[in-house]
This record gives C-alpha cells, structure tokens and sequence, in this order.
C-alpha cells in the first residue's frame, strides 16, 4: 500500500517537473542572459527569446504554458528589462491567443510555414511594443531596436528550435512519465 | 478536492486567456496610474535576484578574467596593442599633467582656494545586465550598511558610466549614460560651454543645445556640469564625435561594453554633509 502511494507520488512529482519545464525554461533563460559574460548585449535576446518559447509551446504544449504562467512570465521579463507595467503580459498573451486560434492548422504544417508565421509574429510583436513603448513613455523611440528584434527572431528559431523539439519530444512530455 | 462538471471547466478554459488578457491591460493603467507600483516590484525582484545573480555571475567572471587562459586568449593580442599603443600616448600626457598639477598648485595657494569635499564612495561588482532592447542599465552589489545610494555617481576607471535610480539593501540599479532616458548636464572644452548629453540606447550618447553658433568642437572633452544638482561639476564623460553633419556624439572613456566593477560616489551625500557642517560651524561663529 504504501509502497503503491509513493510510487503515486513519484508519478506525479515526475508529471509536474515534467508540465512546468516550458515555464522554468523561459525563467531560467531571462535570469541567465543578465550574467555579465562574454558576449556584450546578450540581454537584448531576452524578449525574442521569451517570445520565441511562448510561440513555440502554445503551439506543441498549450496546457504547459496556461495564460495565468504565460503572465508571470510576462511580469517577471518587464520588471527585470526596465519595460513599462504590464507590457509585456499582454504581448505575450497576443502571442498565445493568435497561435491559439490558428493552432489546429499550424500544427500540421511543415517548418518552413510555422518558421514563416513566427516571423509574422515576432514582427506584429515587435510593433506593437515599439508603440506601446512609445505612447506610454510619451517620446519618439529608435526604429533600430525592433528590426533587430525582427532579425533575431528570424534568425535564432531554427537554431533553436531542435532544441525545443527535443525537450518537446523528451523532458516536457508528461505522457511520458 | 473541489469537482467541477466538464461544461464548466470547458467555460473557465475559454474564459481564462481572455480575463488574464483584461488583467494584463488593467496592469498598464494601474502602472500609468501610480508609476510607484512598477518601481516597487522592480526593486523586489532586484533584491530577490541580487544574491542569485551573485552567485552565478562568480564563475563567469573567473573564467573571462584576464589572468586565466581563456579571458587571456579572448582578449590578451588585441589588448597587448591597444596598451602599448595608450601607454605611448599616456607617458606624453603624463609630463603635461604634471606641469599642469604645478601651476595649478601655484594658482590655488594664490587665490585661497577651498578645496570641495571628498564624496564618500564604495566599490561595486556589476552582476547582472537588465536592461533590454530599449533601456541600458546594470544591476550592482552594495554593501550591507549603505542605505540611500540612490543619485549615486558610478565611474569605472575611464570615466562616467551612469547614476543609481534605484537601490535596495543588497542591490541598486545603475542608469547607463547610453540608456535613452538618461539626460546629463555637460560641459564641453576648454571654455567648459554648457550642453545636454542625451543616451539614444546606442553605443555614443548624443549633444544637445549646445550654445547658439558655437559647436561642439571634434574631440574636446565632455565633462559633467553642476547644473540641475545632481552630478558634480568635472567628471570626465568622453570626446566628442561628430558621427554626421551637425550631429555631435560623445564617445565614453568607460568601457560601457566591458562593466565589472564600478565606484560608486555619493557626491549628495558629501555635499549635504559638508553644508550642514558648514551651516553648523556659521551658527557656532555667531552665537554670542
């Protein structure tokens, strides 16, 4: 009996790690591009990178990334890049609810298609941000920064994206536990 | 354990984007409501991750340090050169500053001059980068018994770096010169002309209203101005540098790519100290 409610346990232990690794992932991601190291402005990656996973889980593993998480998420990358409130919450829950609404479509197309709505995304992403920034903060910002954003998502998703597929496939199945 | 039926939880799974959504923009009024709400969580989290960033930002300094064989091979030939090349320059400069230390010597002891107070500072490893596409700041270690360095000055060897907007009991906030909400008071030149130093979230800070018909001239130096209270006057910020017709840009002396230690100067804290002593020492000389 015993022995039955521990291994349960395990189970669940190992369903939960297993459920909640996207959102560790893109936690540990934002901390770790902040450690001062070799490459000078690797903090710049942060949004994309954020954006890039919440686009990438919505579509293969919705039920990891539920909205309440994906707000979290938001909330700790806006307070830890010097973002206006609240900003970034609601971009990356535009992200989750447009790849929500096309997710039975996306899901079965090939990569180039998926790679092509990313940047479809990464660019609505990116503008509305460089507007929001713009009215909130009252001031006319730089256009440079959001076309690097744009160019860095275009660039980081398929070096990065066997990465995800594998954890997809591997450590963030919960079926597998 | 609370059972819902499968419509309701069909219902709460639909609505569940849509309230987080609503929640989100009410987070973006509430933060252009009250700006303090967003500056209180940002410090809470500051605080929370200062002892983690600590930590971790330990190893990676080791292992790109220039005294072990990575760091040495990352930057050693290129830096080799770029010393030989400013110790050349600098042993020049040196017999200049020191025939200028002379007769400024001289100067002062014939004009009575009172000399400004020594700030109090402490130095600060830089342990983490928080900034992102559209802001410039580092996140520093301070010491323990070191409350109210916010308005700090942070220097690194070459010169001006940024100012503290935010500091907690472990961790402060440094506002990058570079980032685009930083707006310094300058001087310029020989004849100290008075000018604003504006980040633009690039690498160079730009001028701004300069004197009417008088330029900032190509490499003179950009000093801090006194002007609006904040930052001393004389502080070394960089040369100027036209990147473009009429368009004047500061290139830093501080290595604002390379920040791993910083000294921070609480010239606030100097100057209350010093006028309040001052103060006190005019009430003790006219008391009857």
């Amino acid at each position: 009996m015993i022995a039955m409610v521990q291994r349960n346990l395990w189970l669940e232990l190992d369903r939960f790690a297993r459920a909640s690794l996207p959102a560790l992932s893109i936690t540990v991601a934002i901390f770790f591009l902040g450690v001062p190291g070799l490459f000078p402005a690797v903090a710049a990656l942060r949004d994309t990178l954020a954006a890039m996973s919440v686009y990438f889980w919505t579509l293969y593993r919705p039920s990891s990334l539920p909205a309440p998480i994906t707000v979290v998420l938001g909330l700790f990358l806006g307070l830890i890049t010097n973002a206006p409130f609240g900003v970034w919450p609601v971009l990356l829950l535009l992200t989750q609810a447009g790849v929500l609404a096309s997710r039975r479509i996306l899901v079965r197309q090939g990569f180039i298609l998926i790679w092509a709505t990313f940047i479809v995304c990464i660019l609505v992403t990116s503008v509305v941000e460089y507007c929001a920034f713009c009215i909130l903060d009252f001031t006319v910002l730089p256009i440079s920064p959001m076309l690097l954003q744009v160019g860095l998502g275009l660039l980081l998703y398929p070096l990065l994206v066997p990465l995800l597929i594998a954890a997809h496939r591997g450590p963030a199945a919960p079926e597998l536990a | 354990m609370l059972r819902l039926s499968v419509p309701v939880r069909l219902v709460l799974s639909r609505l569940t984007l849509p309230v987080m959504l609503a929640l989100s923009l009410g987070m973006i009024v509430a933060g252009q409501a009250d700006r303090n709400i967003g500056i209180a969580l940002r410090g809470a989290v500051d605080e929370a991750l200062a002892p983690l960033y600590r930590v971790v930002s330990r190893p990676m300094a080791v292992l790109i340090s220039d005294r072990n064989a990575l760091g040495a091979w990352i930057g050693m030939h290129s830096e080799v050169r770029r010393l030989q090349a400013e110790n050349v320059q600098l042993k020049r400069w040196r017999s200049v500053a020191l025939a200028l230390a002379a007769q400024n010597q001289s100067l002062k002891s014939q004009l009575h001059f009172v000399p400004t107070p020594t700030p109090a500072f402490f130095t600060a490893r830089v342990i983490a980068d928080v900034g992102g596409l559209y802001a410039r700041s580092v996140l520093v270690t301070v010491p323990r018994d070191s409350h109210g360095v916010a308005d700090a000055i942070a220097m690194d060897g070459g010169g001006v770096v940024g100012r503290v907007v935010q500091a907690g009991a472990r961790s402060a906030r440094i506002l990058l010169i570079t980032d685009l909400n930083s707006r310094i008071p300058v001087s310029i030149g020989r004849n100290g002309e008075h000018a604003l130093m504006a980040g633009t979230n690039g690498p160079v800070p730009r001028l701004l209203f300069w004197p009417p018909g008088r330029p900032p001239a190509e490499g003179a130096v950009v000093l801090t101005s006194a002007e609006g209270g904040i930052f001393p006057d004389g502080l070394p910020i960089g040369v100027v540098h036209y990147l473009g017709r009429n368009d004047p840009a500061v290139w830093p002396f501080a290595s604002m790519n390379r920040l791993r230690v910083l000294r921070l100067f609480e010239y606030q804290r100097g100057l209350n100290s010093f006028s309040s002593k001052a103060s006190e020492s005019i009430v003790q000389k006219t008391r009857p």
